[in-house]
């Protein structure tokens, strides 16, 4: 293992060369464009056998990767924001043939009004559209989430497209260190995908067939069922990739949840800020703690249920508006997991962040004290509170 | 030219679909399976060809077949040609496959076009068949960037002030030639040797190449279904559908129509134009089609004769 400097999108391009992917179509958007233009160096450079096809579109992106992916190929492509918008009909179809293609998503605003900054509006408008998607903290988790991903999405028993989102600039074009496996290594984890079916002229097969009243609902069921897997097999990989790289991995990731009376859920680069701000906080002798979410979808409600049901207050941080809908949809997710509990936190939600919007260690202090103070009295001033904006 | 006791005996696409009687998409599919040179994938975008020959659980096709969504079938299809070659560098794979694409004039002239022009400009080695019934047949009639002038369909309707589609057909075959591809043609299945050989030629090409065939429909032309042959033969013969390829930066006309029937004869057949005859015969409007033809049919004789 070497730790070479590199920003998110080069870590995600790092791992996907290493993954030995045989088809990386994709068309360029801001702040995705260095994942492609990295991949691209590679195949100029003769560093890998990839056939890279510089589609004219993002919807021709996805199609050629489902076209390349029922071949029996293995499938990167990387997106963002409009070109994830634009994908929307093919990311149904993706998951709906069953094409493990894995996609670095750099999370962005979507118009309008236009903003290149991050937030989690676009993975989050696609967030039923059958895609298993991870969310990561930083340029490290990226690197190894791209590579697991792969083993996940085409494991038999999913055979489903995962979708690795990093925070638009924060983590896509910030340089740190990355602990970065050898080839021989990631060779030797993956091996060489194993389609289930594939078209293949020798055994003839027909994908795509019309479906109506009598058979669709079947095959979108069987989806739910590959999506029941993700978890278990998610689990069986992590530890087969902590013995690889010595890091370890799962669904999320809790800091100080033991004995906190408070806690704050969050998802992607905002974890750290969390984690930092609630160490401080501890140190002064405040109980409060942060669940990162790495696996967004399917939805974790079990290890939620099991990391937050003793909390007295919980606030989710949502970095996307979920217009007309009571609460954002990270929100939403964990409100509906805990409803089983005969004692329920108190749960609010923030919104923040929005079109690249920083968030400061003050804004998430500002939570963690409204949510000791709703542990405490029991009472939650404001069900969604909208966090660093002009009102 | 091919012989016809050469034609492969096979059935690639099988009998049984669920086409409409006298649909020229059959023939042509069927037609298209004789063409074959060896182990090859069918990609087909949405459409009627799609919707009547793979209602789950059955499928006419006897090769791998794929249908992916209705704008995509040259995307999809870029993707698959560039997987085999991938998955060849690295000794996963080993045959040479070729690859179809099928897609409807709705599915290339319009929503289309876009995966066909990146395609053709990227140069993927497939060949992409236009199965042109000149309207959205498959939602119900409506009109496309291929229905010609004065056809009345669900959304160009011939009413009391409009006689039926305002617009031209667009030039398919001089958008893909522009893209500097080896080969592009027209086609008609009422000359089957023609349309064969020009399948088994877009295949041979080492990169893109493109047929526009096309395909008679009696629901939305309305004419009779034991017809349809008659009327794509009809719509060579009056000029109104010229045959001819683009190979290598040139034309060649394949078809020369020296004593050509009046256009009014393919349009008298077809109930679309019933209104240019009926109540009123609108001479004016046939007259600027015949035009149009005339016009259409001295460009291509200027092209071809470059």
């Amino acid at each position: 293992m070497t730790v070479e400097g590199m920003t998110g999108d080069e870590a995600v391009a790092h791992a996907a060369k290493q993954s030995n992917v045989d088809i990386v179509a994709a068309y360029p958007i801001t702040p995705q464009t260095i994942i492609v233009e990295r991949f691209s160096k590679y195949v100029a450079d003769g560093e890998v056998h990839t056939g890279y096809v510089c589609v004219e579109s993002e919807h021709s992106a996805l199609s050629a990767c489902v076209g390349a992916s029922l071949t029996g190929a293995r499938v990167f492509t990387a997106s963002s924001s409009q070109g994830l918008a634009l994908m929307h009909e093919m990311l149904y179809i993706a998951s709906g043939l069953r094409c493990p293609i894995v996609m670095g998503v750099a999370n962005r605003a979507l118009s309008a009004p236009i903003n290149i900054h991050g937030d989690h509006s676009d993975m989050m408008g696609s967030r039923d559209s059958g895609w298993v998607q991870i969310y990561v903290e930083n340029a490290q988790e990226a690197y190894d989430w791209t590579i697991q991903a792969f083993k996940i999405a085409e494991d038999k028993d999913v055979q489903l497209p995962v979708s690795v989102n990093l925070d638009g600039f924060i983590i896509t074009h910030c340089m740190e260190g990355v602990d970065v496996l050898e080839d021989e290594a990631v060779n030797k984890f993956l091996q060489t995908r194993k389609p289930i079916f594939k078209l293949d002229p020798k055994n003839p097969i027909t994908v795509g067939a019309l479906c109506f009243t009598d058979y669709y609902y079947e095959f979108k069921r069987q989806q739910v069922e590959a999506m029941c897997h993700v978890q278990g097999v998610l689990e069986k990989v992590c530890k087969g990739y902590k013995g690889v790289s010595g890091r370890n991995y799962g669904v999320l990731e809790t800091y100080g949840m033991e004995d906190a009376q408070a806690a704050v859920v969050c998802l992607g680069s905002t974890a750290g800020t969390a984690r930092e701000v609630a160490r401080k906080l501890r140190a002064k002798g405040k109980k409060v703690g942060v669940v990162k979410l790495w696996l967004y979808r399917p939805f974790p409600a079990e290890e939620i249920t099991a990391a937050l049901g003793h909390v007295k207050a919980l606030a989710v941080l949502d970095r996307a508006i979920s217009f007309g809908a009571s609460y954002g949809a990270l929100c939403s997710d964990v409100i509906s997991a805990l409803h089983t509990l005969k004692e329920k936190p108190h749960i609010f939600n923030a919104v923040y962040g929005l079109g690249g919007r920083d968030i400061q260690p003050s804004d998430i202090e500002f939570v963690f004290n409204e949510a000791l103070e709703t542990a405490k009295t029991g009472i939650v001033k404001e069900p969604t509170m909208f966090l660093g904006v002009r009102e | 030219m091919v012989v016809l006791k050469e034609l492969a005996t096979e059935e690639l696409f099988a009998s049984g679909h669920r086409l409409c009687a006298g649909c020229g998409e059959g023939t042509i599919n069927r037609m298209t399976m004789k063409a074959l040179r060896g182990p090859t994938v069918i990609v087909a975008a949405t459409g009627c060809n799609e919707v009547a020959t793979t209602i789950y659980p059955y499928t006419s096709w006897r090769l791998p077949w794929v249908h992916v969504a209705f704008e995509n079938a040259a995307a999809v299809a870029s993707g698959i040609v560039e997987a085999y070659k991938a998955m060849a560098r690295r000794g996963a794979w080993k045959e040479h496959v070729d690859v179809i694409a099928m897609a409807g004039d709705g599915g290339t002239y319009d929503i289309g076009i876009q995966a066909l022009s990146g395609a053709l400009e990227r140069g993927h080695d497939f060949l992409y068949i236009c199965l042109d019934n000149e309207a959205y047949m498959n939602t119900g009639i409506q009109r496309s960037g291929s229905t010609p002038h004065g056809a009345d369909t669900t959304t160009s309707p011939a009413g009391s002030v409009i006689p039926g589609k305002p617009e031209w057909k667009k030039d398919l075959i001089g958008i893909c030639a522009a893209h500097g591809i080896e080969y592009a043609a027209t086609a008609s299945p009422a000359y089957w040797n023609d349309y064969v050989t020009k399948v088994r030629k877009g295949i041979e090409v080492s990169g893109p190449a493109v047929i526009d065939v096309l395909s008679p429909c009696p629901l939305g032309w309305r004419h009779d279904s034991a017809k349809s042959i008659e009327m794509v033969r009809l719509a060579v013969e009056t000029r109104y559908f010229p045959i001819y390829e683009f190979e290598r930066g040139k034309y060649k006309l394949n078809l020369n129509i020296s004593k050509p029937k009046p256009v009014e004869e393919f349009l008298k057949a077809q109930g679309r134009f019933a209104h240019l005859f009926k109540p009123t015969y609108r001479k004016d409007v046939i007259d600027e089609i015949q035009q149009n033809v005339d016009t259409n049919w001295n460009r291509i004789l200027k092209l071809c004769a470059n």
